[in-house]
């Protein structure tokens, strides 16, 4: 089945599937913003263990997806991996670090004699919750606005900026992005806790808070569509493979591909939906808001992700050498490794069913304060 | 194609994936047996209705979860350090490194992170068959991924299933199946993941004995002891069928390892394996050669080991660093000749393929794929670079074995006096059984260095050293890193052990509550 398809046909497939972790990667990040509210929703200790507690049994899910972006890149478009974790350093080693220190936070803040104090945790789930939303969405936007590197012939490449990838945050479209999935990833676990919290008073505060992130998160949204619109992109000559600039490059990609446009319309539309449906009416649209709002979330980024690397764009390009950029064509596995991990891409539709299926299990009923005796807690 | 960094650059890079490597072998061998042991008491209180199975599942499951979040903390940065750390080595393998990786993610990963929250948090919310499922499905989602992570790591001990590319200067897979079943990935990951339940078991064995030397909870004790010594009996025998399978792969495909390994210069029929043995610094006039100040040998057990032969002749370092004629050996000098001849072959092969002259570029290709095999060596730039240091992998070696023969007799022990109701007053047993919990992780955490010291200069076997895999990075930025993972690994490492202590020291709780 796979074997007949074209190379292109293939990076494309790769290309689609690594976009749809990265969004739903952005989806589950309403794991980071829920742990960026934690002292501002809860005045208790109690509250804020109902609050951890409720985003906590979906940690891993975001921890799994990030893992698995980063094994699906590796294994689709390996130049990428090599180019930007081994050139951006410090960027990724920053999110690393974000990462090592939430995994160990939910288990031990509550535990006896946890060494750092429940609060050191708390600290850190909030690091993570910033550090995390902010440079994966500046590392996104990098692939609009390009980065410093050289690659020769032997693929091996070099970064030219001695700030190794971290000079991307003072790119105001990069920090508008950042900060763009930072009050999303806020506004999805207002949404999300609207879903699981039962607790009056707690959910009092996250309608209040919801409208504070929501305001932000579309000022930084329009600011990045804005300049990405009007921005000159990065375009490949399909017959030579050369990168040049071209005017207004991602409006015509979003033009050029009406798919795209329509899922990108779609989503932004969804987003916008999740947050104000509930405004109008809590009590009719609270519960489902995140579904709006997620569905959202997923297929807006899913689209940028495509006008990144589709309709003979390079995904990945450098600033400091045009004929670095990375492009799907010239930066992806051989043929053979795809369609090899093609057929292991089958598994997708059954590991998403069965998340949904525990997802529901565990979300079955609002959680409370009660619920955390006698549990594991975090 | 002849660019190499720094040495210091390559030894801080190496010093901070080892770093994280160790780290993460803290936490990862207790994850994969104690998520079987855990199914296997869950099993118990299922199908007998007991809540004394139930208390034991719970208490167990508390110390499983403490150090399972810390074990993955610490993956995550492993499987990002091939790309910030080793960039060269993520191109020039990438196209059939990857591939595992993603795997283990897609079908391991998804399957241990949804499954250990219906373990973790189903227990009021689902069946108690569809909880004990779950337990099942976290183990063996936790053992999955061992086996991909291990598959990768096997294929660079040794390299199956790919071809180099020149047009793309990288190597590409050809065979999926050649890479996941490869003789040295299955071996390897049984054993590997043999030596997690070892670990598992001799620390469920451990914990339990400190419970009853304080005389509490002797009832909880016992019945955790018994599946305890179960399991770790059956595995430490596999392990050792399996490790004698090691021995064999790693002299045929590893014989610088191998040779390293053992301690054996000039290599010899008959040759017998060293039980004992202790080192002499190395020799002034030839740093390759470290003698033996004593030792105790089985002759010829090596031969025997090796190649199933009392008679076969092992080569030693001598033979593979300056070649035996007799045995079809070629000096590492030789190689490193071969090995600049496909260095520069594809260097003329790009220039032919850019001037489109098809006759030049054929005759490049030619040369590049006959030296292809050797064309590791060509970065090297002495023979000696090609051996490995020779004192850690023998010392590494010894320790692991001799720590795996206690713990079969520790779980031997075990099992009698439990099977004879015997283990009151057992008090030197249950010391040992304590004692033996920090020597479980040692004797795993040798296993690796073994593995890994034992096979450098090599990052793919023959085909790329270290100092050609590297990032371009400034050193300086790698020794902060190294010093930032090594402060929070360690502060982690800290509060994860006393976070155990507490619960170990708290104990099962009525009705298995935490």
């Amino acid at each position: 089945m796979f074997e007949n398809l074209s190379q292109l046909a293939l990076q494309q497939y790769w290309w689609i599937l690594v976009s749809l972790l990265g969004s739903i990667l952005v989806f589950l990040l309403f794991v980071q913003g829920g742990q960026t509210l934690i002292y501002q929703l809860g005045k208790t200790a109690e509250s804020r263990n109902l609050i951890i507690n409720t985003i906590g049994s979906k940690w891993e899910f975001t921890f799994t997806t990030l893992v698995t972006f980063g094994g699906a890149f590796f294994a689709s478009f390996p130049l990428f991996y090599s180019t930007s974790f081994g050139g951006a350093y410090w960027v990724w080693i920053i999110i690393l670090f974000a990462f090592i220190i939430q995994a160990v936070a939910y288990e031990f803040r509550s535990k006896p004699d946890n060494f750092l104090g429940k609060r050191t945790f708390d600290g850190f789930l909030f690091v993570n919750g910033l550090l995390s939303t902010v440079l994966l969405g500046a590392a996104v936007s990098t692939f609009f606005t390009g980065s410093h590197f050289i690659i020769d012939s032997d693929r091996h490449s070099q970064w030219t900026m001695a700030s190794r990838g971290l000079e991307a945050a003072l790119n105001i479209q990069n920090l508008s992005l950042g900060l763009t999935v930072f009050f999303l990833s806020r506004v999805l676990a207002s949404l999300y806790f609207f879903r699981t919290i039962n607790d009056e008073k707690i959910i009092e505060k996250v309608r209040k808070q919801m409208l504070y992130d929501a305001v932000p998160f579309v000022v930084f949204f329009l600011l990045f569509a804005g300049m990405l619109m009007l921005k000159d992109g990065f375009a490949v000559n399909p017959s030579t493979s050369e990168i040049y600039m071209q005017p207004f490059k991602y409006f015509h990609n979003l033009i050029e591909m009406p798919v795209v446009a329509v899922l990108f319309l779609c989503g932004v539309v969804l987003v916008l939906s999740g947050i104000i449906l509930p405004l109008v009416s809590y009590n009719k649209y609270g519960e489902k808001a995140i579904w709006f709002s997620g569905l959202g979330t997923v297929l807006t980024v899913f689209s940028l992700f495509l006008l990144a690397g589709f309709n003979n764009t390079s995904y990945y390009p450098s600033v400091a050498d045009l004929q670095s950029s990375l492009t799907i064509q010239n930066s992806s596995s051989s043929h053979y490794t795809l369609t090899a991990m093609s057929y292991v891409s089958l598994i997708i539709p059954f590991v998403l069913i069965y998340i949904i299926y525990v997802w529901r299990i565990i979300n079955r009923k609002k959680i409370e304060v009660k619920d955390l005796e006698g549990e594991h807690v975090y | 194609m002849t660019q190499l960094y720094d040495a210091s650059l390559v030894d801080w890079s190496r010093a901070q994936f080892a770093l994280t490597a160790i780290y993460h072998w803290c936490f990862v061998p207790l994850t994969l047996g104690l998520s079987f042991i855990v199914a296997f008491m869950e099993s118990l209180y299922v199908k007998t209705g007991n809540e004394e199975w139930k208390r034991i599942t719970k208490f167990w499951m508390t110390l499983f979860g403490i150090n399972f979040a810390i074990g993955v903390a610490t993956g995550i940065i492993l499987e990002f350090e091939f790309g910030t750390n080793w960039s060269n080595y993520s191109w020039f393998v990438g196209d059939i490194f990857g591939a595992p990786l993603a795997v283990e993610g897609l079908m391991a990963f998804f399957i241990e992170s949804t499954f250990v929250a219906v373990m973790f948090f189903g227990w009021n919310k689902v069946s108690k068959k569809f909880h004990l499922l779950s337990t099942w499905l976290t183990a063996i989602g936790a053992n999955l991924s061992a086996l991909w992570i291990l598959v990768a790591n096997s294929w660079m001990q040794y390299p199956v299933g790919m071809h180099f590319n020149p047009d793309t200067a990288r190597n590409e897979m050809t065979n999926f199946w050649e890479v996941l079943f490869s003789p040295v990935a299955i071996n390897k990951f049984l054993h590997t993941v043999g030596s997690g339940y070892v670990v598992a078991s001799v620390f469920v064995l451990g914990i339990s004995a400190w419970f009853i030397l304080k005389n509490r909870e002797v009832r909880f004790a016992k019945l955790s002891i018994l599946v305890a010594a179960v399991f770790g009996t059956i595995v430490s025998l596999f392990i050792i069928i399996t490790g004698d399978q090691s021995a064999r792969l790693m002299a045929n495909h590893q014989p610088m390892k191998f040779a390293a390994m053992e301690n054996l210069y000039d290599g010899q029929r008959k040759a017998p394996l060293v039980v004992f043995g202790i080192l002499r610094n190395n020799n002034k006039d030839d740093n390759s050669k470290t003698e033996f100040a004593a030792r105790i040998a089985i002759p010829n057990f090596l031969s025997s080991m090796a190649f199933l032969d009392p008679n076969a002749y092992v080569p030693g370092i001598r033979d593979l660093t300056e070649g035996n004629s007799e045995l079809g050996i070629i000096s590492v000098n030789e190689k490193i000749e071969k090995g600049k001849t496909a260095i520069i072959a594809l260097k003329d092969y790009n220039i032919a393929k850019k001037a489109k002259d098809d006759n030049a570029s054929n005759a490049a290709l030619a040369s590049l794929l006959t030296n292809y095999n050797y064309f590791g060596y060509g970065f090297l730039t002495a023979a000696k670079q090609a051996i490995p240091p020779v004192k850690l992998t023998f010392y590494s070696f010894r320790i692991m074995v001799f720590l795996g023969f206690w713990f079969i007799l520790l779980f031997i022990l075990a099992l009698i006096f439990t099977l004879r109701n015997r283990l009151e007053n057992k008090r030197w047993f249950f010391v040992a059984a304590i004692v033996s919990i920090p020597l479980a992780y040692l004797a795993s955490q040798f296993g690796w260095i073994v593995t890994e010291v034992g096979r450098q200069p090599w990052v793919i076997q023959d085909l790329m050293p270290a100092i050609r895999a590297v990032s371009n990075i400034n050193v300086g930025s790698v020794k902060v890193t190294f010093v930032l993972f090594a402060i929070i690994f360690t502060v982690l490492l800290i509060a994860e052990i006393k976070i155990m202590l507490k619960q170990i020291k708290i104990g099962p709780k009525e009705g298995g509550n935490e």
